[in-house]
């Protein structure tokens, strides 16, 4: 028999992420856990945690609104979304399925983030990815900007095929 | 219009009428960012670390939180007004995140200690975080200086962030290893993003120290103006020294030779020297501010004091 853990646990990982939607937030790693509590009243609370990718990211509290809606509508009435801050999400979690989301939304995928451990060095040259042009696949890409639309993204040009795309950073 | 089936007879109510009878009460999740009170730190354990002071940690949070907040407001400025697209969104992004930091920092101060929260009406729907952001006055902020004067042209707000997230870097990175649990949260999250405000300020600085004779002596002149500020960044407050001693804060001072360090690496490849210039007392960890940070706190505050009971 499957427990209403597994269940919820199930319901949770297909809940999608609201600016990035074609990655679930399980494949995204923002969804960190999913349990079952029993309360002093006897009954049941889902309690999915999740953690923001960015301090400021304004689409945690729609995630918290989906997650929520996504497991009443799956017939569990309680249901508590908790913030973990430790440890910070890193785009090292983003599932291998994930990635293959986003090269396939025409997004280039992020490589391994920075360590985070010592003192951080101070970058002043030019960023060097070696990341390839989502649509043509060339390797000719030049960084327009390490910020864009979203907190996560960088925005790149394909100097081959002159299409701008989008570049999830390394965090 | 709503249709009501009232036992012998439907009523259409008419008391109404309006495009927006769909959009008002029921699923709240149709809005973008939804509409109930969320805290920020939901489920997080704020327990405060055994024989750490509530009060002082709340000073601290504060001024760690209120730092990131009137940078954020001062970045927020510039929406619109960067010389390109890109970096117009570099600068919104920037200011994001120091929001969120702020954000989680003043949610922290409120649930060490309630006694920092100003007074709002009975049954006011303010969030704590938002009580302290838009209801203190000016002498309630403990922010440097340098995260409140006002803006000036473009080398401005980069020499200003050069500075600002330098520093703050170099502080954070240390009280990843605090005593206090969302203190050290916070840290190891706000070092990952100051890392790309750094980073994006060094390259601009370098950009326009190396351009063209225009671009290098708006530099220099927004780099001789704020670099007296720094001092008031690294002269600890007694909080900070008390909470170092603690193993929860950092004593500012401490940070001073890796600041210089970095700040130092960048003025080489610049080709810029060191500026000769005597640094200015500051008060604001006292809440003692310039005469600019009245009209800023005017602008950000105004429209949550016309409605201290608004529902947003």
């Amino acid at each position: 028999m499957v427990s209403a853990r597994e269940r919820a646990s199930e319901v949770a990982a297909q809940v999608r992420d609201p600016e990035m939607p074609m990655l679930t937030l399980a494949d995204l790693g923002v969804l960190r856990a999913v349990d079952v509590e029993r309360k002093p009243d006897g009954g049941e609370v889902v309690v999915a945690s999740i953690t923001p990718t960015y301090t400021g990211c304004p689409a945690m509290a729609t995630m918290r609104d989906d997650l929520v809606h996504r497991l009443n509508d799956a017939g569990f009435p309680r249901v508590e979304v908790r913030v973990v801050l430790d440890p910070p999400w890193s785009s090292d979690w983003i599932s291998e399925r994930g990635r293959a989301a986003l090269h396939e939304a025409g997004l280039s995928v992020p490589g391994p983030a920075r360590r985070a451990a010592g003192p951080v060095a101070l970058t002043l040259g030019p960023v060097r990815r070696a990341l390839a042009c989502p649509r043509c696949g060339s390797a000719a890409t030049r960084l327009v900007s390490e910020f864009g639309a979203t907190a996560c993204k960088a925005l790149y040009t394909c100097t081959d095929c002159l299409e701008p795309f989008e570049h999830v950073k390394e965090i | 219009m709503r249709h009501h089936t009232t036992g012998r007879r439907t009523t259409v109510s008419d008391d109404h009428g309006s495009i927006f009878d769909g959009l008002i009460g029921g699923d709240s999740a149709q809005w973008a960012f939804g509409t109930g009170f969320e805290d920020p730190l939901a489920g997080v354990d704020t327990t405060v670390p055994g024989g750490v002071d509530h009060a002082e940690l709340a000073a601290y949070c504060l001024m760690l939180g209120d730092d990131a907040l009137i940078m954020s407001q001062r970045l927020t400025e510039w929406c619109s007004r960067a010389p390109d697209l890109e970096e117009d969104i570099a600068l919104a992004n920037i200011a994001l995140d120091l929001l969120g930091q702020a954000r989680l920092l003043l949610a922290r101060a409120a649930a060490a200690d309630p006694g920092v929260l100003p007074a709002l009406p009975d049954g006011s729907p303010v969030p704590p975080e938002d009580a302290l952001a838009f209801f203190r006055g000016a002498d309630g902020f403990r922010n440097v200086r340098l995260a409140e004067v006002p803006n000036g042209d473009f080398a401005h707000v980069v020499v200003r962030l050069l500075l600002f997230a330098t520093a703050r870097l170099a502080l954070l990175e240390r009280l990843r290893a605090s005593a206090d649990s969302v203190l050290a949260a916070v840290a190891a999250k706000s070092v990952k993003e100051l890392t790309y405000h750094r980073d994006w300020a060094g390259r601009w600085f370098l950009t326009l120290a190396q351009g063209t004779e225009e671009s290098r002596r708006r530099l220099l002149a927004a780099l001789g103006g704020l670099w007296p500020f720094q001092d008031e960044l690294f002269a600890a407050h007694p909080v900070e020294l008390s909470l170092a001693r603690a193993g929860v804060g950092v004593d500012p001072g401490a940070a001073r030779d890796d600041v210089a360090a970095v700040l130092d690496q960048v003025l080489a490849a610049s080709g810029v020297a060191r500026p000769d210039v005597a640094p200015l007392p500051g008060g604001g960890r006292h809440g003692t501010h310039t005469g600019d940070f009245g009209p800023l706190l005017a602008e950000m505050q105004v429209v949550a004091r016309a409605h201290p009971s608004g529902r947003w």
